[in-house]
């Protein structure tokens, strides 16, 4: 009997060191494209056209020439695309934050008809392809009488057409907190912003994590909106940028693509791997809600 | 005396009555003293994410629904058309190839993408060393745009396939299996996640208890872990779903709908999912503009639907915990 259970013991730890040898290996594969774009950035155009998985040789070797080609290819900066793509999604996350959080408060509080409402129209919203409403979005940023179509400005289209997912993940959270201690602090004399700002915002604090983590996400790698938005002649973001370097030429020039999709890739994964804890969780947590 | 004593008493009760059915009321509606007290704060607390949602969605929405009954190049000169557009969205051949291509796409990638994702969860949650790590390495691809993986995997599959003299941009075939192997390498992280979270709520001692019972490891699978972990089965087919049918920024990156097949007038794009078929119609000739509003309109009311008849079929299958 004894040795048995040893021996289950045996083969149970035999299959899990298998399980983590296969891992391990798929692991390696999982960021092998990274790693070839990674080292191809090194590369000159022939030898990435030719023998894209070759590492680069002395004759193929071309340091940091891509890097330096690909930062003022096609008469744009490319630091000035990243510029305009952190001032985008802080502005953008931080207005979300701020003001879906107190709306999906004082939707979730306020007892009318209106505010289930406008409830039900977030809630709606979600499903709305951005086809739907591109051309005409579009429209109404460039013809509103403070133009939206900068990368100061455009953060209030991505606060009104984010709003759906945020408000409906924040409201679920505030219904689950009992309003005693919203009454609590009534009765000792709070005015609604402090109850608000010193009560109940810091018990946001997870929800505020998934959410910026989700809008995070989403804002800095959209394309579509912010190219049909944005007045493209002064502004531009990383993927549009990035899009126009592969897209809009007649001769490719592979090696600076490279370089700069490298330049784009490490920030994120520096900081992934900074903010990983959060990032994983919040995604959990934002799942589970909807 | 008494009767007086009744009333009285009657009046009492009566009070109590009213009493009790307003705090019946409060306890329903919430507070209402709180809610009373924070209604007159709509300015602040409401106002600024209501003005920025109509601007960001409500009025682009109502226009654009009115737009799909017009015929217009800008939005000023619009003229009404009733169902002109629609009519023509239906009778182009190119927008139904799109549809069945997407609706192909997206079956086989929700397959995919929930198959390999549920088996990866289940193997992680085993214990087995490095599960941290690897959960880590699963997710990353995740955090990169679209248009970024889309150059990225055509860079990996022109490397490839050029080997055999030909290209992503040549073949139909390979532009799908692309599209499907870029979408799993970027999502199967995403729903792991998902179905982690969902795996670690599944009661040990029921499994404890099950193999007490002397269950297989296939029917504690089959009878206790999949209907647990329902609920994330069914946000994850959700979201592969609508992420499929939205897909946009990687059908334009990878091979924008190349290669193209030429039949009579109309052109048909071999790998144009719905999305980019829509924006194509926009854009590339402005005499369609109306024909693309209408094609957005019923690209929304299928995406809504799918979502819904989704999600209704599968919240019926979940257990009550």
């Amino acid at each position: 009997m004894a040795r048995n259970l040893e021996d289950l013991k045996y083969k149970t730890s035999f299959g899990k060191t298998v399980l983590t040898l296969i891992f391990g290996v798929l692991s390696v594969i999982y960021i092998f494209p990274i790693v070839i774009v990674f080292y191809n950035s090194f590369k000159t155009n022939d030898a990435i056209n030719t023998d894209t998985f070759a590492l680069p040789r002395t004759d193929t070797f071309v340091g940091l020439d891509n890097f330096v080609k690909g930062m003022t290819f096609g008469n744009y900066p490319f630091l000035k695309s990243v510029f305009y793509s952190i001032v985008i999604t802080v502005l953008s996350v931080l207005l979300i934050l701020l003001f879906c959080s107190m709306a999906a408060w004082y939707l979730a509080r306020v007892d009318s008809k209106f505010c289930r409402f406008v409830y039900y129209l977030c809630v709606f919203s979600m499903v709305v392809p951005f086809q739907m409403v591109m051309f005409t979005l579009a429209k109404t940023a460039d013809s509103f009488f403070i133009p939206l179509n900068t990368p100061w400005t455009i953060p209030v289209i991505y606060l009104g057409f984010g709003a759906g997912l945020a408000i409906f993940m924040f409201v679920g959270f505030v219904k689950s907190i009992p309003l005693e201690i919203e009454e609590a602090a009534m009765m000792d004399g709070c005015n609604t912003l402090r109850i608000y700002f010193q009560v109940v915002m810091p018990m946001l604090k997870p929800t505020l994590i998934s959410v910026g983590v989700l809008q995070t996400m989403w804002i800095w790698n959209d394309y579509l909106l912010p190219y049909l938005v944005l007045d493209r002649t002064k502004y531009m973001t990383i993927p549009i940028h990035i899009q126009y370097l592969k897209g809009s030429y007649g001769s490719v020039d592979l090696g600076a693509t490279m370089a700069m999709i490298m330049i784009s890739i490490i920030p994120i994964i520096i900081f992934y791997i900074t903010c990983q804890k959060y990032i994983i969780k919040g995604v959990a947590a934002g799942a589970v809600k909807g | 005396m008494t009767d007086k004593k009744e009333a009285c008493a009657e009046g009492e009760s009566k009070e109590n009555l009213i009493r009790q059915k307003r705090n019946k009321k409060q306890v329903i509606s919430g507070s209402t003293v709180l809610s009373k007290t924070y209604s007159k704060w709509f300015a602040v607390f409401l106002l600024p994410t209501l003005i920025a949602f109509t601007i960001g969605f409500v009025w682009p929405f109502l226009r654009g629904l009115y737009l799909s009954f017009c015929k217009f190049v800008t939005t000023s000169d619009a003229e009404w058309v009733w169902f002109d557009n629609y009519v023509t969205a239906f009778k182009d051949a190119s927008f139904r190839y799109s549809f069945f291509y997407t609706a192909l796409f997206a079956i086989v990638s929700l397959l995919a993408i929930n198959i390999i994702a549920f088996a990866v969860a289940y193997a992680l949650t085993r214990g087995i060393k490095g599960s941290n790590l690897f959960r880590t390495v699963f997710f990353m691809p995740n955090l990169i745009g679209g248009i970024v993986l889309g150059y990225i995997w055509s860079l990996i599959f022109d490397g490839i396939l050029s080997r055999f003299g030909t290209s992503i941009l040549l073949d139909t075939k390979y532009g799908f299996l692309g599209l499907l192997v870029l979408m799993c390498w970027q999502q199967i992280g995403y729903m792991m996640i998902i179905y982690i979270a969902g795996l670690q709520n599944v009661p040990e001692d029921l499994i404890e208890a099950a193999k007490i019972d002397g269950a297989s490891g296939k029917k504690i699978l089959r009878k206790i872990i999949i209907p647990s972990v329902m609920p994330s089965i069914t946000i994850c087919t959700f979201l592969t779903l609508t992420n499929s049918f939205k897909l946009f920024d990687q059908n334009l990156a990878l091979n924008g709908g190349q290669p193209f097949i030429f039949q009579g007038e109309t052109v048909i794009k071999t790998t144009e999912m719905l999305a980019l078929n829509i924006y194509n119609t926009f854009y590339l000739n402005v005499n369609y503009r109306g024909v693309g509003q209408a094609k957005a309109v019923l690209f929304f009311v299928l995406v809504a639907a799918i979502g819904l008849i989704q999600l209704r079929a599968t919240r019926s299958k979940e257990v009550q915990q």
